[in-house]
């Protein structure tokens, strides 16, 4: 059964056409929608079984894909809890997503191509989910480029479109850069690119003897020349693969593709730019936890870049007007959470808010698209205003995904062992948890992670809370038409945001014993790394705080946090840190504060007056400016590189390599042939070439003598 | 020593000479009508019949060809290393001998050759106005020299096929190019004329050091027969000079960086099957050549010089890609991406790994069919609009969605996406380039960036936006003549790309054997 779950949209993507011109357009839909189903179905089945129940870690193969040496890959389809939570991840959101489709797409015509291209998108993300080794999730890494490339670019009549279409895979390509690299270092130190072989082989440090060497070493150990300088093997590989997980996923100095990507048709922005591919490289990172585990500098990396992305991108998100761009900068922060806590170890919250983001922020996208569907295609926040009255249904799934992605709950209090808040609540604040735990560890980043993260939690709840304020509430900015007559969504446009309306508020506390909790050794069984000594992941810390903290929640919750936090830091429980009220709090003050700041601007007086950061500032114009990467990118790497290759060509292969060459001979020869034989310029080439064949053959002869007696 | 398995009947040379039994019989069926005193046919529909005939003839023998080339390859036995269905016969003297056979390295492009043939026949059908029946002939013989090329197994036939190979494209070219005039030392001409005289200029001087270090070895080892030189062990200082003698030749052929400028100019102008030709199959013979000759024969001189490969093919790499970025000629484009697609090709080969070999041949084979169609596709909207600037394109998808699909998967193969065949060869040899020195993987990846840019660009440019411009109104989509071969060869690229072992497990043992012949004389000769 399993390898349905994977084949079903690659045969929707094949057939999705074929059925459009034979039965019609709407058959294609519904074929490809319900294979999703079954697939979505599925993959639930697999996590139960796997995750929950008794089933098995398996690795079915299919065949041989590439093998050249000991550099084998096969197709297969790797099964445990890891690819299993993925598969969850994916299908259900394509399910839902196909779903809303039908409806969204009958505004815009071509949904059979549409359609093809989801489920196109679907199989190559499940087969980077389920890879079982590196070749594989490479083949889904770039196969899920394409699917974006293809869907951003879907309205392929608009240069903004096409533009966005290239920059969203060259940019990726840079990143696959990285990756690739990866692999072949991995393949040098490893002989292999299987997971098996080569994650086992790190966890049993066994001696690894890179191609060439006559000896080797432990490989925890081993140092590599990398381009000129030895290295620590692992830390090389941790962060080659990292700056494809960068690319993937958009982190700083490589996200510039993602806001442009919103070109492309919404329900496409919420399942590729939201919900899936972009977690790839947090997919990555988790798969790949056993090495950043034995490469701390790795893990570094991860935990700056991901805290940089997460603060960075809020801030960005602050000034944005265009309803989808601020959720797509949202997603960027979203994602720089998850590599942080990835960074510091918490390989099981990165995926825990992965999985719960998911859900609200496919929520916040399709929510949006029915925005923009009521609102006659427009995307502009400042041009709405008072939408709550023209669609409520819309209105309170968006304030939902807004609650679910601020977080909002209360901390300390537990029910069913669970903290007790929304998704994002559960998940986001186990994140800043887990890097103020690494700080506390000593872990490098660990505590400028912390600070940045809730930083950007202020800013999260305020932009959140600013695209529901300027959309819905407040008085109608919109035209006449717009007011009199909006868009109604179709049904099938409202019924896919149900499940994700309620994942976005429980899926927290549903999920949280099991991803990071006290059952969370027995569902992820492996699949995430802990190195032995620092057995005190926040998970299982989370778990102790849960064990006792139940019976008085609310009395710990209402000591005042800063006194009680000397008072928890010095408690140690056989080796585990417990964390400090104030900072069990803090991200919970961070959402008050930026909830509080954009209600006090934005339901006060004109919602458009100019705000703390006025137009015309510096600070303003960065921000607005998206901090100007798009042009310092195109002045130093886009227009040099056109620049140098037409150089290149005129210069260097018309003036140098054809002047000096080719056409240089053939004038010094004419023109010596011309005064001396004066013969008729037809023959002048066989003249040509007999000359230098003379001199090629005497030339030649000289260097075999003079060569011959080495 | 080389296992040599020889044959009863000489299927090679059936194959080989099959061609030209069709350029012998278009001849006749010429000789046979009635000419005026100029040698031109009298009677216009007698010529246009003669034509038609031709292109039968033409495309029966191809297809014949290839379905021989197919039993060929059924006799022959993959999983062994070594040379099979040698056939061998005195020929001028003694030692140089009429000798043929295949082994890993070249079986497959034989039938690389024998099945683009056809297809080339088919591109040529209407687009060819002028002179059918010659061109008919010179494809015909060209296929034989190419086929004789890569069955060879003795010096001198080798150099007679190789070299022999280079008039027909060059009246190809000459003849069938594209208008517009070009000065050229002084003088003006026709453009084709001049990327025909460049083209003979640099592969003339590379053949002619070729033909030189022949006949040195020749006189050193006594034989010319290819097995035996492979065996035979020149000295150290000798290798040197062979090496770069061989080195000339291949590299032109290859084209390796600097002396790639006469490809672009030959791409440009050649007509289209003339293109896909050149793309397809000549371009194999520089590769093949360093497999079979400078490889083996001379391993320490490989060994010395492998830097100066992987300089110039990260160079060619690099540089050729920021070229093709520039371009505003998509055969130009293609063609200056074929170089950077030739230096994985070279990279891998003198890693002297099994990874960055066997990348080598398939990116060859890959490339053969990815670059080939793409000069398809380019030649379907040449004879539509005469024009192959990429300005004087764009919004095509609305009119051609076939087109489109096909133009857009050839792209694809074309930057190497996983699930092309055009991934394959890559990865694997900037594999073995990894294992010999991570710079030059390093370097080698850029072109995986602009890969992307230069394609991409080039798709969108052409095939998406707006449809604004007049001409382009009433184009037509594909007719069978034109999607016939390249939804076959779209057949090849995916097949290959998600299962390429078919290829990878031929090439094997072949490489396997190439491998540790090399490294025990690298040992031998203390390297």
């Amino acid at each position: 059964m399993e390898p349905f779950v994977v084949l079903l949209p690659l045969f929707g993507a094949m057939f999705a056409l074929p059925v459009a011109r034979l039965v019609g357009s709407r058959a294609a839909e519904i074929l490809t929608t319900g294979f999703m189903l079954i697939a979505a179905i599925g993959s639930w089945i697999i996590l139960f079984d796997v995750g929950l129940g008794s089933g098995e870690d398996k690795t079915i193969r299919l065949f041989t894909w590439i093998a050249s040496g000991s550099f084998q890959a096969e197709w297969a389809m790797r099964i445990d809890t890891l690819s299993a939570v993925m598969l969850v991840v994916v299908n259900s959101v394509s399910f839902l997503v196909h779903w809303y489709s039908m409806g969204y797409m009958k505004d815009y015509g071509e949904q059979p191509r549409f359609f093809a291209y989801l489920s196109l998108f679907t199989f190559a993300m499940l087969t980077l989910v389920t890879a079982d080794n590196f070749l594989q999730l490479f083949f889904g890494w770039e196969g899920v480029g394409l699917a974006s490339y293809l869907l951003i670019g879907f309205w392929f009549k608009k240069k903004s479109a096409n533009d966005a279409a290239i920059k969203a895979f060259v940019v990726n390509r840079v990143g696959d850069f990285g990756f690739a690299l990866g692999i072949m270092c991995i393949f040098y130190v490893f002989g292999s690119i299987e997971f098996d072989t080569v994650f086992g082989a790190i966890a049993a440090n066994s001696e690894a003897i890179p191609y060439g060497r006559a000896t080797g070493a432990p490989i925890q150990d081993l140092t590599i020349t990398f381009l000129g300088n030895d290295w620590h093997a692992l830390t090389v590989i941790g962060v080659l693969l990292f700056i494809g997980a960068m690319g993937k996923s958009a982190q700083f100095l490589l996200h510039t593709w993602l806001p442009d990507a919103m070109e492309g048709p919404t329900p496409v922005s919420a399942l590729i730019h939201a919900a899936t591919m972009v977690t790839a490289g947090v997919f990555l990172v988790c798969r790949c936890s056993v090495i950043y585990e034995y490469a701390p500098n790795a893990a570094a990396m991860v935990t700056l870049v991901g805290a940089i992305t997460a603060f960075f991108a809020a801030t960005v998100g602050l000034l944005q007007d265009d309803i989808k761009k601020i959720v797509a900068y949202s997603t960027c922060s979203q994602l720089g959470y998850m590599f942080f806590a990835a960074g510091v170890g918490a390989y099981d919250a990165a995926m825990f808010h992965l999985f719960t983001h998911a859900f609200f922020k496919a929520l916040l996208f399709l929510g949006s698209g029915a925005v923009i569907i009521g609102m006659h295609h427009e995307q502009n926040i400042k041009k709405m205003g008072g939408v709550k009255e023209l669609m409520p249904l819309t209105h309170i799934l968006m304030v939902i995904g807004t609650i679910a992605i601020t977080g909002i709950g209360i901390p300390g209090v537990f029910l069913f062992g669970a903290p007790f808040g929304t998704a994002g609540f559960v998940s986001k604040d186990m994140i800043i948890e887990s890097a103020f735990l690494a700080g506390e560890a000593g872990k490098t980043f660990g505590y400028f992670a912390f600070t940045l993260g809730l930083l950007a939690a202020v800013m999260t709840a305020f932009y959140s809370w600013r695209l529901i304020f300027l959309t819905f509430w407040g008085a109608s900015r919109a035209p006449e038409a717009v007011r009199k007559h909006p868009h109604t969504p179709p049904d099938a446009m409202m019924w896919p945001l149900a499940p994700l309306a309620i994942g976005a508020l429980a899926a927290g506390i549903l999920f949280y014993g099991n991803f990071v909790g006290d059952k969370s050794e027995a569902f992820w069984n492996g699949a995430l790394y802990a190195k032995v000594e620092h057995h005190e992941t926040p998970a299982a810390d989370h778990a102790a705080v849960d064990d006792h903290g139940e019976p008085t929640p609310l009395g710990a919750s209402e000591t005042s946090h800063g006194a009680d936090a000397v008072e928890e830091a010095t408690e140690d429980h056989g080796g585990g840190h417990h964390v400090p009220n104030w900072v069990l709090w803090s991200p919970f003050f961070a959402m008050l504060f930026g909830t509080i700041a954009a209600a006090f601007h934005y339901l006060r007086g004109d919602p458009l007056r100019p705000g703390l950061l006025r137009s015309g500032g510096m600070i303003y114009g960065i921000l607005k400016n998206k901090w100007y990467f798009d042009e310092i990118y195109d002045f130093l790497l886009v227009k040099p590189a056109f620049a140098f290759g037409r150089f290149l060509w005129k210069e260097g292969d018309g003036k140098t390599i054809d002047g000096v060459g080719p056409d240089g001979i053939a004038a010094v020869v004419a023109a010596g042939a011309r005064r001396i034989v004066k013969m008729q310029s037809g023959y002048l080439y066989h003249y040509a070439f007999v000359m230098l064949i003379g001199i090629a053959i005497f030339v030649t002869f000289m260097l075999i003598t003079a060569g011959g007696g080495q | 020593m080389i296992e040599q398995l020889h044959s009863d009947q000489p299927w090679l040379s059936l194959l080989t000479f099959a061609p030209l039994i069709g350029a012998l019989s278009i001849i006749l069926r010429r000789m046979m009508s009635r000419t005026d005193e100029n040698g031109a046919i009298a009677d216009p529909r007698e010529q246009a019949q003669i034509e038609n005939n031709a292109r039968w003839i033409a495309l029966g023998i191809t297809s014949l060809t290839f379905l021989v080339s197919l039993g060929v390859y059924a006799l022959y036995d993959p999983s062994r290393a070594g040379y099979q269905l040698v056939e061998e016969i005195p020929w001028l003297n003694d030692s140089i001998k009429y000798k043929m056979g295949v082994d890993g390295i070249s079986i497959l492009f034989v039938l690389l050759t024998t099945f683009i043939m056809p297809i080339c026949i088919l591109a040529s059908w209407n687009s060819i106005k002028s002179r059918v029946a010659d061109y008919m002939i010179a494809f015909l013989i060209l296929e034989t020299l190419m086929i004789g090329v890569f069955v060879s197994l003795d010096l001198f036939l080798f150099y007679f096929f190789f070299e022999g190979s280079l008039i027909p494209m060059f009246l190809i070219i000459g003849v069938w190019g594209s208008k517009g005039t070009k000065e050229f030392a002084g003088v003006s001409m026709p453009s084709r004329v001049y990327a025909a005289l460049k083209f003979f200029l640099f592969t003339l001087l590379g053949s002619l050091l070729l033909l030189v270090a022949m006949a040195w070895m020749y006189a050193q080892a006594g034989t010319t027969d290819i097995p035996a030189l492979q065996g035979y062990e020149f000295p150290a200082g000798a290798q040197k000079w062979l090496w770069l003698a061989f080195f000339a030749s291949f590299a032109v052929k290859m084209p390796m960086w600097p002396v790639h400028t006469w490809l672009p100019d030959a791409h440009v102008q050649a007509p289209t099957a003339g293109s896909v030709v050149l793309a397809a199959i000549l371009l194999k013979m520089g590769g093949y050549g360093f497999l079979r000759f400078s490889l083996p024969m001379f391993p320490l001189a490989s060994a010395d010089f492998a830097p100066l490969i992987y300089a110039l093919s990260i160079i060619a790499i690099i540089y050729t890609s920021l070229v093709a970025l520039a371009q505003e000629d998509m055969k130009k484009l293609i063609a200056y991406s074929s170089v950077a697609h030739m230096g994985f090709v070279t990279m891998g080969i003198f890693t002297g790994t099994q990874q960055g070999i066997e990348g080598g041949l398939f990116q060859m084979l890959s490339h053969g069919f990815i670059s080939g169609a793409l000069f398809l596709c380019v030649g379907v909207v040449y004879d539509r609009m005469h024009t192959r600037e990429i300005a004087a394109y764009g919004g095509l998808v609305h009119r051609m969605p076939l087109y489109a699909f096909l133009f857009l998967f050839f792209t694809l193969g074309n930057v190497g996406l996983p699930g092309t065949s055009g991934f394959v060869g890559e990865i694997l040899a900037m594999t073995g380039a990894f294992k010999v020195n991570s710079w030059i993987a390093f370097f080698a990846a850029f072109g995986v960036i602009l890969s992307a840019a230069y394609a991409l660009r080039l798709y969108r440019q052409v095939m998406y936006g707006e449809l604004t411009k007049e001409a382009l109104m009433a184009i037509p989509d594909l007719n069978w003549r034109e999607w016939l071969p390249l939804g076959l060869l779209m057949l090849f690229a995916l097949f290959l790309g998600f299962n390429p072992g078919p290829a990878l497990s031929v090439f094997t043992p072949a490489v396997e054997l190439l491998i540790s012949n090399y490294d025990a004389a690298l040992a031998a000769g203390g390297r």
